[in-house]
């Protein structure tokens, strides 16, 4: 039986299409997706990430703890509220998860995970609290929703729904959160827009919802979700990497911190051991049809493979991120088997869209 | 769910209207464009080409995913439909009215053996 968010009432009364999302029963549109999808880029649009686990992690080691744990440095976190995305490596430098932690104090941090690794990713984290005799406790909230609001005007139109919240939330920068009252706000987000993550108490997540429903945001599916975070260039984890694949190769280098020579996170030294192989890049197409996951792409340097693909609503033709070889240069052109069919395609630097902008 | 009477069907949600001039016109139906989402690109077969009964021969993708289209029966492919090549997003807004291609059957009873609307009824609410 698929397991439900505080929220889901309300999607089946909204009439929403609904899917199993990881062992979720999920909205995936609420009519159009890519009327979801140009809501978020020119208004606002709001999302169920309540399938998403958050976790406490509290105690006199909670900082040296995450420094092992975790492939970026917490140790860059000063500032209550500051937000750091991370990958959590196994030891042969795969990608358990990609995660979101939240520094309150350095005995204190938020963190936030993937829903179809929750399980994995805490059974994984108590091990290595057992294997390292870290003074930590780690506690599940089960009890929380969370809501993303996402669009040039989401923050706006948070204040509309929540009276009080814009003192409190209205001198945020980027990957910074505040505590208002019972909700955390988190000027975050996963479309590559301006808004919020809000966490909140279950129980006053419907409310919430309605409030912002209210104030003109509209709701937005998982496939909204999607398209915007491609044309993002964000990654989404089980399809872009996963246990078997090197931050390295993709596109998440930028998430390794390697600086501190003395700092032994786990999956360090088998990143020292094999450096990227490949290098993730984007693709446009230049003929008509549609990029999907898992196609064939044939370069001057070699063969690599897409991992995401879709119609991209902002730019109005296909896209994808793909595997390369280390050489094949920004700007190429290659080839990319559709359905037994070579079609050329165009790599490009991501993301392909922010705020708003179209970048290629 | 929108299933006109006067049309047969497929196991994998063609629509075929019998036109007077002995061929038939085929799209999707209403609840496969429902089920599909948002349709951004169709793939549609050149008109001479011979086709097996349960050919694939068109493919419809929506931002989510693709499709196949098959062959009804078997024939000849005698058009295609520009004006939804051109605007895909028009199979959405009315799947029946905007056809996807249409076929000579090199068998005209053939076309007699397809669903008719309550037998796709059934199989649209599976």
């Amino acid at each position: 039986m698929a397991r439900v968010t505080p929220l889901h009432a309300v999607h089946v009364a909204a009439g929403a299409r609904m899917v199993d999302f990881a062992g979720w029963d999920m909205p995936v549109n609420y009519g159009s997706q890519i009327e979801e999808h140009h809501a978020v880029r020119s208004d606002a649009g709001m999302f169920d990430v309540s399938h998403m686990l958050a976790l406490d992690l509290t105690g006199a080691d909670a900082t040296p703890f995450l420094r092992t744990l975790l492939a970026n440095d917490v140790a860059k976190l000063t500032v209550p509220g500051k937000a750091l995305y991370s990958c959590m490596l196994n030891a042969e430098g795969g990608v358990i998860d990609d995660l979101i932690v939240y520094y309150f104090a350095a005995d204190h941090f938020r963190i936030v995970v993937n829903a179809g690794t929750a399980d994995k990713d805490v059974a994984w984290m108590r091990k290595q609290i057992a294997r390292i005799g870290a003074n930590v406790t780690l506690d599940a909230h089960r009890d929380l929703a969370m809501i993303a609001v996402q669009g040039p005007n989401a923050r706006t139109k948070t204040w509309h729904a929540i009276p009080g919240s814009e003192s409190a939330s209205a001198g945020l920068k980027p990957f910074f959160a505040a505590q208002v009252g019972d909700m955390l706000i988190a000027r975050t987000g996963y479309t590559g827009e301006d808004g919020f993550e809000i966490t909140l108490p279950a129980s006053q997540a419907a409310d919430l919802w309605n409030a912002l429903a209210a104030a003109g945001v509209a709701p937005c599916g998982l496939g909204a979700r999607d398209t915007l975070r491609l044309e993002a260039g964000m990654n989404l984890y089980g399809q872009d990497m996963d246990d078997a694949t090197s931050p390295l190769n993709a596109g998440l280098s930028w998430t390794v911190d390697m600086k501190d020579i003395d700092r032994n996170f786990i999956g360090r030294a088998a990143l020292e051991t094999h450096p990227a192989s490949q290098k993730m890049v984007g693709l446009v197409l230049l003929e008509r049809g549609v990029l999907r996951a898992h196609q064939t792409v044939f370069t001057d340097a070699g063969e690599g493979e897409t991992t995401s693909g879709t119609f991209s609503p902002t730019l109005q033709q296909a896209i994808a991120f793909a595997r390369l070889p280390l050489d094949v240069a920004e700007g190429s052109t290659v080839e990319v088997d559709i359905r037994g069919k070579r079609l050329k395609a165009r790599t490009v630097k991501l993301p392909f869209v922010r705020n708003g902008q179209a970048l290629i | 769910m929108n299933i006109p009477a006067e049309l047969k069907y497929t196991k994998s949600h063609e629509w075929i209207r019998r036109e007077d001039d002995g061929t038939v016109t085929i799209g999707i139906t209403d609840h496969a464009q429902e089920a599909l989402g948002d349709i951004v690109f169709l793939d549609l077969p050149e008109a001479g080409r011979v086709v097996a009964a349960g050919e694939e021969c068109a493919v419809v993708e929506s931002v989510k995913a693709a499709s196949d289209i098959y062959a009804p029966v078997a024939g000849e492919i005698v058009a295609a439909n520009d004006e939804a090549l051109d605007a895909p997003e028009s199979v959405n807004a009315d799947a029946y009215a905007n056809w996807l291609f249409k076929l000579k059957p090199a068998n005209a009873a053939d076309v007699d053996a397809l669903l008719d609307a309550a037998a796709y009824a059934e199989v649209a609410a599976d």
